[in-house]
């Protein structure tokens, strides 16, 4: 009995030493891919090189490159796989649903909803413009769908799902009727990184870092939320508050995601499930990782759609739909065997 | 008996049903009160109203003095811990891990994981039995298993008052009896222990109180040698039934007078 007690303590606290290495470990990781990332493209640029040209030497063409567009677009891959990966993890911990993803609240379709209005009506016509109409449509659609659903998680999403389908039906019907609304759609429909840099990011990014920090704030609450109402609310947990706001953060996290980078499906919902073992059931832990491995997952896919075809770039939305599907199928087998 | 969990004059409802009027209780500190009546007569509703799940339209409830509407919810929670009826757990949780959720009204935001807390979940997880069973996973456990890590976790919360609504049902008997013993052994260790429990005969061998309710109403209380009776049964359950001592422990136990085809 005792000797067993010791066995089950020690197996616990070593998961939990090890939590602070492995996250370690995935910086590490991170600074790899950066680096990676900053030197493989068209043009590439070995690290030393890329380092010169961080402080301004060397051949100004690798100036531009490095600082102009490699760097900033690789800063823009971690804020939307930080975004993403962290606001896949509120998803399935709020609705108890693992394969709960970011845009089942309706906030994707409802981003890509507002562009092709935008667009069919003139309004979208520079980076800025796309930018707040993408915005604009996650929030109304997150709005929609919190106040249909506020009474339990499954009714929000189902809410989530219904109001998605009735917006994409919608803007495939204005992408058939208009020529300049498909243009628009067309390249914003495949989520990329490619030239987004270029467009005012400054603040979806100041959105992702302070959500992602509050998320972490709330994330005591939120394990206590995924108890159940009645045993959170013993627990002393302001239920409804603590849902609210886990929305408002998933909204804020995927809606500028998604006004950055378009759809990137996936993400949201693979990286929770890769490192849910390395948190060891402690949703605090659960969401720095994914904050750490979402920006890992994202970069690499990111680096690797420069090169993967010759003919050119692919969008990265395209790489992690290729990773994703074989993922989902691994989540779903591991679910299906942990059933009693 | 003293009483620091008291409710006065309480009326509760769930949206439009009225479920009680004027429903007084007062929760004898230090002992095992067994909460018992048919189904729908408001055992439940009185258990949430006891821990804030329910606010009341009328009356209050106090703990120590103070309406419990009005004190902080981690305070309250550090106090007086609930276990409702058929909790779920999440998919991929580990028993040690949903035994230390219990520990939340006792960290602060900042807080790490502290000493006092894994003493807490230690012994928690001892208490119930289930120290074996702290690297699975709960949805992996039996009814009767998953039923003491969640005792477990409200244990964790180190409490002085511990309510649980229907601990006993869908468990086997063995199991039930399991858990009825140590729910008597947390208030040997001078823990207030209220239990909504279905089988009268279990409230009369376990539990020093009983609070026998019909309506929305408490019908009596009192230690059972004291309450339990034919008449009482009759009036509660509508069961005509004998009340013989238990051959085991001397206290009361109901012997419907029913055989087959005589009900109504």
């Amino acid at each position: 009995m005792t000797a067993t007690a010791t066995a089950a303590d020690s197996t616990g606290s070593t998961w939990g030493a090890r939590r602070p290495l492995l996250l370690l470990a995935g910086l590490v990781a991170l600074a790899t891919v950066m680096v990676a990332s900053v030197g493989v493209g068209a043009h590439f640029i070995g690290p030393a090189t890329a380092l010169h040209a961080l402080s301004g030497s060397g051949d100004p063409n690798d100036v531009a490159l490095v600082r102009d567009i490699r760097l900033p677009r690789g800063a823009l891959a971690i804020g939307v796989g930080a975004a993403l990966a962290v606001s896949g993890v509120l998803v399935q911990v709020l609705s108890r649903n693992p394969l709960g993803e970011p845009g089942v609240l309706g906030v994707t379709s409802g981003a890509g909803f507002a562009i092709s209005v935008g667009s069919g009506l003139g309004l979208t016509v520079n980076a800025l413009g796309e930018l707040l109409a993408a915005v604009v449509g996650a929030v109304a659609a997150a709005a929609l769908v919190a106040a249909v659903g506020r009474r339990s998680p499954l009714r929000m999403l189902l809410a989530g799902m219904a109001l998605s389908s009735v917006l994409t039906g919608l803007t495939l019907g204005m992408r058939l009727i208009s020529p300049t609304v498909f243009d628009k759609y067309r390249f914003w429909s495949i989520g990329s990184l490619a030239g987004r840099e270029q467009a005012p990011n400054t603040m979806p990014l100041l959105v992702i870092a302070v959500a992602v920090a509050a998320a972490l704030l709330l994330s005591r609450q939120l394990a206590a939320v995924a108890l159940g109402e009645a045993v959170a609310h013993t627990l002393g947990v302001n239920v409804t508050r603590v849902r609210l706001v886990t929305l408002v953060l998933i909204t804020a996290l995927a809606g500028a995601a998604t006004a950055i980078a378009g759809p990137i499906l996936f993400v949201g919902l693979i990286v929770p499930h890769l490192v849910r073992r390395a948190a060891d059931g402690s949703v605090p832990w659960l969401i720095g990782f994914a904050a750490v491995l979402g920006p890992v997952l994202l970069l690499a896919a990111d680096t690797a759609a420069r090169v993967l075809l010759t003919t050119g770039e692919v969008p990265v939305a395209i790489v992690t739909a290729f990773l994703g599907g074989p993922a989902l199928i691994w989540a779903v087998r591991r679910y299906g065997v942990a059933q009693p | 008996m003293t009483s620091r969990l008291t409710a006065r004059d309480l009326a509760l409802r769930y949206g439009d049903r009225v479920v009680s009027t004027r429903l007084s209780v007062d929760v004898p500190d230090g002992a095992l009160t067994a909460v018992v009546g048919p189904n729908a007569c408001g055992k439940s509703t009185m258990l949430r109203a006891l821990v804030r799940l329910l606010r009341p339209v009328e009356g209050t409830v106090t703990f120590d003095g103070t309406d419990i509407g009005t004190i902080a919810a981690k305070r309250f929670a550090r106090s007086v811990a609930f276990l409702p009826q058929e909790p779920s757990a999440p998919d991929d949780i580990r028993v040690r891990q949903l035994v230390a959720r219990g520990r939340f009204p006792h960290q602060s935001l900042f807080s790490g994981w502290s000493e006092a807390d894994q003493e807490a979940v230690t012994g928690a997880m001892a208490a119930a039995g289930i120290t074996d069973l702290a690297e699975r996973l709960v949805q992996e456990l039996s009814g009767g298993q998953r039923q003491r890590v969640w005792v477990a976790m409200a244990l964790a919360q180190r409490t002085p008052y511990l309510l649980l609504d229907e601990p006993t049902s869908f468990l086997d008997i063995t199991h039930q009896y399991q858990l009825l013993a140590l729910l008597s052994r947390l208030r040997d260790e001078g823990r207030t222990v209220i239990a909504v429990l279905h089988d009268v005969n279990q409230a009369c061998r376990f539990a020093d109180h009983v609070i026998a309710m019909r309506n929305g109403a408490v019908v009596a209380e009192g230690a059972p040698a004291d309450i339990v009776d034919a008449a009482l049964i009759k009036e509660v359950f509508d069961l005509p039934c004998l009340v013989v001592p238990d051959p085991v422990t001397g206290t009361p136990m109901v012997v419907p007078t029913v055989d087959r085809g005589s009900i109504a």
